[in-house]
């Protein structure tokens, strides 16, 4: 995989996520900007749920970014083993808070949604309690790298568990088809959607934004673990320098 | 080369593994997982008495009766296959309405009716303006 080799090299990639940044990080709050704009102004209520019906602008992107981040985990997780990538343990290193975040936020703005719908905070259906567990699993996973770390491991004992989480992800999926659920079926498709046209359309702008939003984000995250761990390597060398000396 | 042909084999073994493994407890939930019975069940695997259980389908149109202490309600739950009597006595949620869908949660009584203690609304993944929804539903239920 030659594209893949181009960018494990940690200072080719910072001359590409430099400059890429903040490009990700604007776009996506331009387009949430328009997405949120579009969904509390311009489109019409619905029908049976009234103006409740908005907070989906919200809470659709953030279920599809605490799974898509799950997914980057997986991946990266599976490059990190059979290639041997450094960056891509980092890359799933970097995932992990900002998708936990999102996790967290489709849960709290569901709640919100459901108590005016549902009548109910909370019930113990498919697919609230499988993606519950997927936020536990992001919680998990960031002690278990923080633990792996700590006892100076290599990374391969969170990838594998970067690898198992990945099997809640169809689950949340399908948990709607599976068993009957209180919550209800998948509105979006590929080729259809179930939503009319005049209430989906700033739910692209939102997905798009936060999207880029989060993409952004990891990116600035990868930075970060990267400075710091450069840091600590020349602070080792200055530490050994000093005891030569001395 | 060789080495890394080994892991890509393990990593993908171990996924199988992981998704066969969790497919067969999956399978093994697939009962006890639901969130409700629908009247169909209900017929098909007799009724659970005694146990609160929740029933879900569709308030059946025209069958909402409110009693004349202004609390109590009775409908019809109805799957297409068959059909539950419920009764009722509190607050229903805003989007409980006639055709539409509910969870009731309750027991059964020996008669093949239902007692309700708790009842929650169900919506479809269908979301449109009130114009277009407006030959199905009359759009005064927004306000209701």
């Amino acid at each position: 995989m030659p594209s893949l080799h181009i960018l494990a090299n940690p200072a080719r990639f910072l001359k590409l996520a430099r400059p890429l940044t903040p490009v990700l990080f604007w776009l996506g709050v331009g387009l949430i900007g328009i997405g949120v704009w579009g969904g509390l102004t311009q489109t019409p209520p619905d029908y049976l749920q009234g103006e409740t019906v908005r907070i989906l602008y919200i809470h659709v992107p953030t279920a599809w970014l605490g799974m898509g981040g799950w997914s980057g985990i997986a991946v990266s997780s599976l490059v990190f083993l059979v290639w041997r990538h450094p960056l891509a343990m980092i890359a799933a290193r970097a995932i992990a808070l900002p998708g936990a975040v999102f996790a967290g936020l489709c849960l709290a703005t569901g709640s919100i949604w459901g108590r005016p719908t549902w009548g109910t905070w909370w019930q113990w259906d498919g697919r609230l309690t499988s993606m519950l567990l997927l936020f536990f699993v992001y919680l998990g996973f960031m002690a278990l790298v923080r633990a792996d770390d700590d006892r100076g491991g290599d990374g391969r004992i969170p990838a594998l568990y970067g690898i198992a989480g990945s099997v809640l992800l169809p689950i949340i999926r399908y948990s709607v088809v599976w068993w009957n659920t209180l919550h209800q079926g998948q509105s979006i498709g590929l080729t259809k959607s179930t939503i009319d046209s005049s209430i989906l359309w700033p739910l692209w702008f939102t997905l798009g934004g936060f999207t880029f939003f989060f993409a952004g984000i990891v990116l600035m995250r990868m930075r970060t673990i990267l400075a710091r761990t450069k840091a600590e390597a020349r602070l080792r060398r200055m530490a050994n320098v000093v005891e030569v000396t001395a | 080369m060789k080495a890394k042909h080994q892991r890509l084999t393990l990593v993908l073994l171990a996924i199988g593994a992981v998704g066969g493994a969790s497919l067969l407890a999956l399978s093994a939930l697939k009962d006890q997982a639901a969130f409700f019975y629908a009247p169909g069940d209900v017929k098909k695997d007799g009724l659970p008495i005694g146990r609160a259980v929740r029933l879900g389908g569709m308030v059946a149109d025209h069958s909402i009766q409110r009693l004349a202490d202004g609390v109590s309600m009775r409908f019809v739950v109805t799957d297409g296959v068959a059909t539950v009597p419920v009764a009722y006595k509190g607050i229903a949620p805003d989007l409980f309405r006639e055709k539409s869908g509910v969870v009731a949660e309750g027991s059964f009584n020996p008669d093949g009716s239902f007692t309700a203690t708790n009842l929650l609304a169900k919506h479809d993944e269908k979301y449109m303006p009130p114009e277009i929804a407006g030959k199905m539903h009359e759009t005064k239920t927004l306000q209701q």
